[in-house]
């Protein structure tokens, strides 16, 4: 028997889909036109810019030869400060939420003020830190930079640790504690193990998150034009030379800023090659 | 229930009642489980059998919402109440899940977790441990030149031999099998079944299962249970050929469930 086919909904139906699917091809290509245009920009600008003089020298006056060479170490330096100290914290937390406190109403809590954390904008994050480090100690450091780093980090890597953790069937667990061992144990030497390269995952991304913070920076550093390492005191970073070099009347300023534009770019797509290579061995 | 009175019961079940929250998953169990035997419980879906199996290791207590009310003896030690620490209570009572549950490590560090929880061995004699606890599951001759290898890269009947080796190796009393063979080809269920076999002459055994073929086979006691009630318990022999209660005649006749 075959079936009556009604000839006008199937063929409006067929229409009705033509015409989404033109839709949504169209604001997809839009959308990838404006990314492949500032990519294009960037590394255009960004490689005539770069040169070794870039990695060994220091930022210049206006006129000058120079590199970023304080810059990059500042902020390779702030960045691992910030990674440091937040991912410890991180995991901590969102193993207490997906473990221990996992039926408590403090975990509900805690969820709840992690996601506005991390859906904070950097700038208040900034001004927090200015008020209680850079106001206090009257100077603006690189460890108020790192500590403000540190506030975006922490709500990154709890989410992707309590995440990673729930995806860790409760059978595991079940299994390790009918072995007899202690929570801890269970914790340290199978779930987290089960969890490890999603966990991995989310500190890289909460590194690719911060290597472009600049309004945080702005507030708890500011700059420095010269080669420091006292964090104590203002150091340079990528983020805010960009900035500042790129809001001048300066020519070489600007080459500079795309140079130190196309270095950021670079560093965090590595990071999300990284983190993709990591989630897919997670999947297998 | 009268015909069972000679045997030393090694855990020991009265009054039992189970909740889940407010939904109550067992009524009024009262059971012998009896040294060195093999005792199944047999039943239909949610009849509560896993329930109780899950209440004889305590590990039910991993979630804030479930609790058991009654009595639960081990050698004639109460272990439902009180100060009973639960690790070592598992440590002595363990368990073999539905699904196989490798630990995301090596075959050798499988079988050396639960070893090294409770022992500190030197390296030779653990590596005689697990050798041994892997011939006992019947796994060693598979696996004994990849040892390093992932627990996540065997088959799932290996994986099943690889969790029974984990629990043999730490020396419990007591092994509560929860459908062990639910998940596995009949080639993997048969060699389990002899496994069984060969297992109670050193442990207790407890075995839920869905398949009566199974029960039957490997059990020397039975246990049926409706609704979370416990209908009859037996003689296998006399469970499967003369049940007393009308339930469990027509559940193994397969009339229903």
């Amino acid at each position: 028997m075959t079936i009556a086919i009604n000839k006008r909904i199937y063929h409006g139906r067929k229409r009705a889909n033509g015409v989404f699917l033109t839709l949504s091809t169209l604001a997809a290509g839009f959308g990838l036109v404006w990314l492949a245009l500032i990519l294009y920009s960037l590394f255009y600008n960004g490689f005539s810019g770069l040169s070794l003089k870039v990695f060994t020298e220091m930022t210049p006056p206006p006129g000058q030869d120079g590199g970023l060479a304080n810059a990059i170490f500042g902020s390779v330096v702030m960045s691992l400060l910030a990674v440091f100290a937040g991912t410890p914290i991180g995991i901590m937390a969102g193993t207490y939420l997906a473990e221990y406190g996992r039926y408590s109403w403090l975990s509900d809590t805690v969820r709840f003020i992690n996601d506005i954390l991390l859906s904070a904008p950097s700038i208040l994050i900034g001004l927090f830190i200015y008020v209680i480090v850079v106001a206090t100690t009257h100077t603006f450091s690189g460890w108020a930079g790192a500590a403000a780093l540190t506030v975006i980090v922490i709500p990154v890597v709890v989410r992707t640790t309590e995440n990673m953790l729930l995806l860790v069937p409760n059978g595991l667990r079940e299994a390790a504690a009918a072995m007899g061992a202690p929570r801890a144990t269970v914790i340290q030497s199978v779930t987290w193990r089960a969890a490890r390269a999603g966990m991995v995952t989310g500190v890289l991304l909460a590194i690719a998150r911060i290597s472009g913070e600049t309004a945080p920076l702005l507030l708890t550093v500011l700059s420095n034009q010269f080669w420091s390492t006292h964090l104590g005191g203002p150091i340079a970073s990528l983020p805010v030379m960009i900035f500042n070099f790129a809001m001048s009347p300066y020519e070489d300023w600007h080459k500079l800023a795309w140079a130190g534009a196309l270095l950021i770019t670079i560093a965090v797509l590595t990071l999300s090659i990284i983190a993709r290579i990591l989630e897919s061995s997670r999947k297998n | 229930m009268d015909a069972v009175v000679t045997e030393k019961a090694k855990l020991s079940v009265k009054n039992l009642n189970f909740f889940y929250g407010s939904f109550q998953g067992l009524k009024n169990v009262s059971v012998p489980l009896y040294d060195r035997k093999v005792t199944a419980f047999i039943g239909p879906s949610g009849c509560g059998k896993s329930t109780l199996l899950r209440v004889l290791n305590r590990i039910y207590m991993l979630y804030p919402n479930q609790r058991a009310e009654g009595e639960v003896t081990l050698d004639g030690e109460d272990i439902l109440h009180g100060k009973q620490d639960l690790n070592l209570l598992r440590a002595r009572v363990g368990m073999v899940f539905q699904k196989p549950t490798p630990f995301p490590m090596t075959i050798y560090d499988n079988i050396a977790f639960g070893i090294k929880l409770y022992e500190r061995l030197p390296r030779s004699e653990l590596d005689g441990r697990v050798e041994d606890a892997l011939q006992r599951a019947a796994l060693w001759g598979e696996v004994k030149d990849k040892l390093k290898e992932s627990g996540l890269s065997l088959s799932g009947g290996q994986q099943q031999r690889l969790c029974i080796a984990r629990t043999v190796a730490t020396r419990p009393e007591v092994i509560l099998f929860d459908e062990p063979c639910s998940a596995l080809d009949p080639i993997s269920t048969a060699k389990i079944e002899e496994l069984i076999d060969e297992l109670v002459k050193d442990y207790t055994i407890v075995i839920v299962t869905h398949n009566m073929q199974q029960a039957s086979r490997t059990s020397d006691y039975t246990a049926f249970m409706y609704l979370g009630e416990l209908i009859e318990f037996g003689d296998t022999e006399k469970i499967f050929t003369a049940p007393t209660n009308k339930k469990t005649e027509q559940y193994i006749t397969g009339r229903f469930g």
